[in-house]
């Protein structure tokens, strides 16, 4: 790194990175101003000169918040552009004997998992029929579109030669557990962006016009009409590469840590990324309705906790049979970094969780829901992933790897991004249901 | 190039196994015996190379002749200490205690061991790894996606990466020469060694010499020909009198090929489409039906699912 900052090339690329979220940042909010201006209920304001989106007085606190991220996210961006004028040497604390890391095992694999919401609220909504769960279906399949394109962004950065991205798609390799998991990817993104194209559509037409005539009104018509097609396609898929993402590392025998390596690991991922799919709409619907000041379907999410409770479960009772199969439950009890993380993964993230959700009266409590799909998202998963990437390998190659700070910043600016494309999407658009429909107003 | 052929058929195989729902079933549980099937035929009839460590001097000469035939990089005057994005191979000395409990020093040449049934070939998502079905295993850079699966699943931890490369990185490995092997030569490492102590040829030859070697010495040699069956078996065979895994080499290697495992699971994903796929549907067809009538499921799901503009 210090020598990095000599080259004046570097400082071409640290004035950009300032630059390009600082444009991006005005340009959402020149957007969004706009569109708050042409909705129905704005228009009439707006006629008059009054934005009401604009907070006029900001505390201070806030906008201290707001500089620090967008200083995170002008560093990231930064750290990004090195990369791809130096190397991935150059910004990441990768080795050929530590060749994939934080972005994988993280960004890639955690985030795949975190977007199971999408097909998981789906499917219930869609093909199970429950349908008092449907206000919760849009803003879980906005989460998960949004969630693959920040893994096939990070992938994007992580790559080494980026623009071969495609070539999975026309080089078939049904042997390779990376191939299928890249078309399934790719793939599924596609199937999302056409799941939640009816909410952009709805927006459209509703802005552009009182005249049924436009070709979206039609469109809009047919995506609605074929939609379960898509829902289909989408479980199927999902189903498919989230569990390839366990067979990935199916490959090392010798290298991952007996508590984790499995002929199993594809359905312990296919199982966990179901309850996550759950705890994942518990935290999202809890985080949102604090950031629009809206009400929480609460009955509703402690009854998908509930439902997340009996997943958890018989993934817990598979991950303990799977390891007294193996015999592997001695290595659980040796002084070793993995068998801490081991019992951090599995207490914290799924036997604690299955309690909470499971006793009645605890669910009921917002804020112990809030915690044990807290505690799901981030040990049960997240954890879980990052053992089997990360920590489950460094019993064999040795304390050799762990991320650098830039690398943790990427990270950061990528979910910084998206947490503000949800933000401004879920502002602009009718992905949450109007207040009034399905409870009383505040 | 049989090899390439069936490696066509059976991807014929399965994709008429994705194309035909009821086909699925039979495709899939005939495909893991043939790509075995095809890996045994082959096997004994690729290239191969014999390191005999007793013979090895450490004199770094094949290291430097494959820096010269792959026009590699080379600080003169040093000879390479280990693998990277400009060494294919290099020599690494060690002083270890033999089976009599002296304390010896041994060299040991390093490079890709070109399995038989290579994880990396099978790991690679673009076809960039590729085996030529005649023993080496070769890297295609224009195909490569610098994803780095292969090093990941490589059990030798040999593929090199160009960390220091913005955006046109390579893999980077021995490839045994193979285009010098198209020429009717031996590898440049083979060619150099003045002790005889690497030897090319037929893996199957090279099996019965090290084995008459064994058989010849048994004093000298340990009984154990690494290579032999190692992950399913590699084209590069060591012979030592030294237990391998005082050597450097990784101690628990499993005998199966890994890719077998993983194979096993994607022959299975087939029976996963399908019954997740008639499952989903199964399911949305029952809950989408009309109480009363049998109606086509196609209007049901438009008048279900009304449109909010209308």
């Amino acid at each position: 790194m210090g020598e990095i900052i000599t080259y004046p090339a570097f400082w071409i690329v640290a004035a950009l990175s300032i630059g390009i979220p600082v444009v991006f940042l005005a340009g959402a909010r020149f957007l969004a101003v706009r569109l708050a201006g042409r909705s129905q209920g704005a228009a009439a304001a707006a006629a008059e000169g009054i934005v009401i989106t604009v907070p006029r007085v900001r505390s201070p606190w806030k906008v201290l918040r707001d500089l620090v991220l967008i200083g995170v996210m002008a560093t990231g961006t930064a750290i990004i552009l090195v990369r791809f004028m130096f190397g991935l040497g150059a910004v990441t604390n990768l080795s050929d004997r530590f060749p994939l890391g934080f972005w994988i095992g993280f960004d890639v694999m955690s985030g795949v998992a975190l977007a199971a919401g999408g097909f998981v609220m789906a499917a219930t909504v869609h093909i199970f029929r429950i349908h008092r769960f449907e206000p919760l279906v849009r803003p879980a399949i906005l989460t998960a579109f949004l969630g693959y394109l920040l893994v096939i962004a990070a992938l994007l950065v992580d790559l080494g030669r980026p623009y071969n991205v495609w070539r999975p798609l026309v080089h078939w390799q049904y042997h390779s557990v990376l191939w299928e998991v890249g078309v399934c990817v790719a793939t599924y993104t596609t199937v999302l962006f056409f799941e939640f194209l009816p909410v952009i559509l709805e927006r459209v037409n509703r802005i552009e016009a009182i005249t049924k005539r436009l070709p979206t009104v039609a469109f809009y018509r047919w995506l609605k009409k074929v939609s379960i097609v898509f829902i289909i396609l989408g479980v199927v898929l999902s189903t498919l590469h989230q569990s390839s993402l366990g067979s990935l590392w199916v490959i090392v025998p010798q290298k991952l840590h007996p508590l984790w390596y499995s002929l199993y690991l594809p359905v312990f991922f296919w199982m966990s990324a179901v309850a996550v799919g759950f705890a994942m709409t518990i935290v999202e619907s809890n985080l949102s309705s604090r950031a629009f000041k809206r009400g929480l379907e609460q009955p509703l999410l402690a009854e998908l906790g509930q439902i997340a409770s009996v997943v958890l479960a018989v993934y817990l009772v598979a991950r303990v049979a799977d390891i007294t199969a193996r015999g592997a439950w001695p290595r659980a009890f040796e002084p070793t970094l993995q068998a801490a993380s081991f019992w951090v993964e599995m207490i914290a993230g799924v036997v604690v969780p299955i309690i909470l959700f499971a006793v009645p009266s605890l669910r009921r409590n917002p804020k112990v829901l809030f915690a044990g799909a807290s505690l799901v998202v981030a040990f049960g998963v997240a954890l879980n992933r990052l053992n089997v990437s990360w920590i489950g390998l460094l019993s064999y190659t040795g304390n050799i790897y762990s991320p650098s700070w830039m690398e943790l910043v990427v990270t950061v600016t990528l979910l910084g991004f998206g947490v503000l494309a949800f933000y401004l999407a879920a502002k602009y658009l009718p992905v949450f249901p109007e207040e009034g429909a399905h409870k009383a107003q505040e | 190039m049989d090899d390439l052929e069936k490696a066509r058929i059976s991807r014929r195989d399965f994709l008429k196994s994705l194309g035909l729902g009821a086909a699925a079933a039979a495709a899939a549980s005939v495909l893991p015996g043939a790509a075995a099937q095809a890996a045994e035929e082959t096997a004994g009839a690729t290239w191969g190379m014999l390191v005999d460590l007793t013979r090895c001097t450490g004199c770094n000469s094949c290291a430097l002749a494959c820096k010269e035939a792959n026009g590699l990089p080379q600080i003169p005057g040093k000879v390479p200490t280990a693998l990277d994005a400009d060494t294919y191979t290099f020599v690494e000395a060690f002083q270890v205690a033999n089976l009599r409990g002296e304390i010896v020093t041994r060299y040991v040449k390093r490079q890709c061991m070109h399995c038989l049934e290579a994880a990396c070939v099978s790991a690679c998502p673009a076809a960039a790894m590729h085996s030529s079905g005649e023993g080496p295993i070769i890297y295609r850079a224009s195909r490569c996606l610098g994803c780095r699966y292969c090093e990941v699943a490589c059990p030798f931890g040999i593929p090199r990466f160009n960390w220091d490369n913005s955006i046109t990185p390579k893999i980077n490995k021995c490839w045994m020469c193979y285009e010098r092997l198209k020429e009717g030569e031996e590898p440049a490492c083979v060619s150099a060694c003045p002790t005889g102590a690497i030897r090319f040829g037929r893996r199957e030859d090279l099996l019965v010499q090290a084995h008459a070697r064994i058989a010849s010495h048994p004093d000298r040699y340990i009984d154990h020909v690494l290579g032999e069956s190692e992950v399913g078996g590699t084209s590069v065979l060591y012979l030592s009198d030294v237990p391998f895994d005082r050597l450097g080499f990784p101690a628990n290697l499993p005998q199966v090929a890994p890719p077998k495992q993983t194979e096993k699971i994607l022959y299975k994903l087939p029976y996963v489409i399908f019954g997740m796929a008639a499952f989903m549907t199964g399911t949305a067809l029952y809950t989408h039906r009309k109480p009363a009538a049998t109606v086509p499921v196609e209007a049901d799901a438009a008048t279900e699912t009304p449109d909010k503009e209308a």
